[in-house]
């Protein structure tokens, strides 16, 4: 094992930063585009139930058959990175719009009359008040999309992009197991990191649930 | 868009007489997934229950569902593939690792959720352990474990089409033979019907729990489930928009 990772440090490298790259940047887009789609949905009521519906499906489309029918329909090549990166942002969005939608409904209705009466604004009270109460259920709703989408980028390896996959696919193909194992471990370890990242980052920002939870 | 389409519209391909052609794979890939949920079901049901119920080893159950969802499935195949050889058996073995975690964890989560109330009537009127469980907590709890075994199957169902990698059927065959032999329509067709394999699933699933859920506990009995909320409406209602 140690004798693998030695020989091919670089090759693992590599693949484990595109992993990285492929996991993560979708869900930053996702982020940008979900917390719009969620707040109008929240602001305009009738626009909840078609948001849920809509995402829901697009949630149930297998990864591997969005991967592949991107390109006929955004025109990207098959074997483009591009395709993971959409298809993993659209999974990121269509879970993550739920969450801030339901996260800013849980917001109890005295805090916000409270924010009002205290002179805040509409947008000022979103970032102050709403925004800051809906976090943990928002974040919780972020672990789960990127924790997924770090396993799923693996997956692209079938259709030839790169990531921790194609030691998957190269390890089936010579009928090695150390390269799997390596990918396997990479894989969980980082679904791991970024997963305590976003607690601390919770901690960290909203530090009135520990003090309430003490009292 | 015809030409992309024209494998899937081919009556050929639709032909039964034909052990490649697409029905025979549909037929594949739920018996793959058929036999991965149940077996997941019969592990995770009993572990989620006796957790839920006991409240004994929840730490457990959370760190296994947190876990599980990070180990990437198509990895896990890889590596049984390589160590025990082809087969079906590492297909069903990987999705099993991947049906437990949700089955477990929403099982758990569900009993958890049960009013103590509920359960201390259930004692009340005289109920065994085992009755309060049956009788009493799953029946309540049962919204949360069918949407746990619903998500997991979404999952199992598009998962299983890794099993044309490791040289198995199913519909994930009509993917990596279009990807090999170059025909975008035959993709296409492979990724389309998965696709609404996994809707039509979801919708099966959403009807099962209409059925089986008891009417009082999802609410759609006026009578039952209206007249313990309202009593918190009029403060909500009263509330200024």
């Amino acid at each position: 094992m140690i004798e693998y990772i030695g020989n091919n440090f670089d090759l693992i490298l590599t693949a484990f930063g595109q992993h990285i790259a492929l996991a993560l940047i979708p869900v930053l887009i996702g982020v940008v585009v979900a917390l719009p789609l969620g707040y109008l949905a929240v602001r305009r009521d009738w626009l909840y139930q078609p948001i849920v519906t809509i995402t829901g499906v697009l949630y149930s489309i297998p990864s591997l058959a969005l991967f592949v029918v991107l390109p006929v329909i955004i025109g990207t090549k098959v074997l483009s990175p591009l395709n993971i990166i959409v298809a993993l942002a659209i999974y990121t969005v269509a879970l993550l719009v739920r969450s801030v939608a339901d996260a800013l409904r849980s917001v109890d209705r005295t805090v916000t009359q409270a924010a009002t009466a205290m002179g805040y604004r509409p947008v000022k009270r979103l970032f102050g008040v709403d925004l800051p109460i809906a976090l943990p259920v928002m974040l919780a709703g972020l672990r789960v999309a990127t924790v997924s989408n770090i396993s799923l980028v693996s997956v692209g390896a079938i259709i030839g992009v790169g990531g921790l996959g194609s030691l998957f696919t190269r390890g089936l193909q010579l009928r090695f197991a150390e390269p799997i194992i390596v990918g396997i471990v990479l894989s969980v370890l980082l679904a791991a990191v970024c997963d305590s990242l976003i607690v601390l980052a919770q901690r960290y920002f909203t530090p009135w649930v520990r003090v309430g939870a003490r009292t | 868009m015809n030409d992309d389409t024209s494998y899937l519209f081919d009556p050929a391909n639709w032909a039964w007489a034909s052990p490649q052609s697409i029905p025979h794979r549909i037929l594949e890939h739920l018996q793959f997934t058929a036999i991965a949920l149940a077996l997941a079901a019969a592990i995770a049901i009993p572990i989620g229950l006796y957790i839920g119920h006991t409240n004994r080893g929840a730490f457990l159950a959370i760190n296994i569902g947190n876990a599980g969802r990070s180990i990437p499935t198509f990895g896990l195949l890889s590596l049984i593939v390589t160590l025990v050889g082809l087969g079906k058996l590492p297909l069903i073995l990987a999705l099993v690792v991947l049906a437990v975690p949700p089955i477990l964890t929403t099982t758990y989560a569900g009993l958890r959720a049960v009013d103590p109330a509920a359960v201390d009537a259930a004692r009340g009127m005289g109920m065994r352990p085992l009755q309060i469980l049956f009788q009493a907590e799953v029946p309540i709890a049962l919204p949360l474990i069918l949407s746990g075994l619903r998500s997991a199957a979404l999952q199992v169902v598009a998962t299983a089409t890794v099993a044309a990698y490791v040289g198995l059927g199913g519909l994930g065959r009509l993917l990596v033979d279009g990807l090999s032999l170059n025909q975008y329509d035959r993709v296409v067709a492979g990724a389309v019907l998965v696709a609404v394999l996994a809707i039509l699933i979801d919708v099966a699933g959403s009807l099962v729990q209409r059925l089986v859920v008891s009417p009082g506990v999802s609410g759609r009995v006026v009578g039952v489930g209206k007249a313990s909320s309202s009593t918190s409406i009029p403060e909500a209602a009263g509330a200024p928009a």
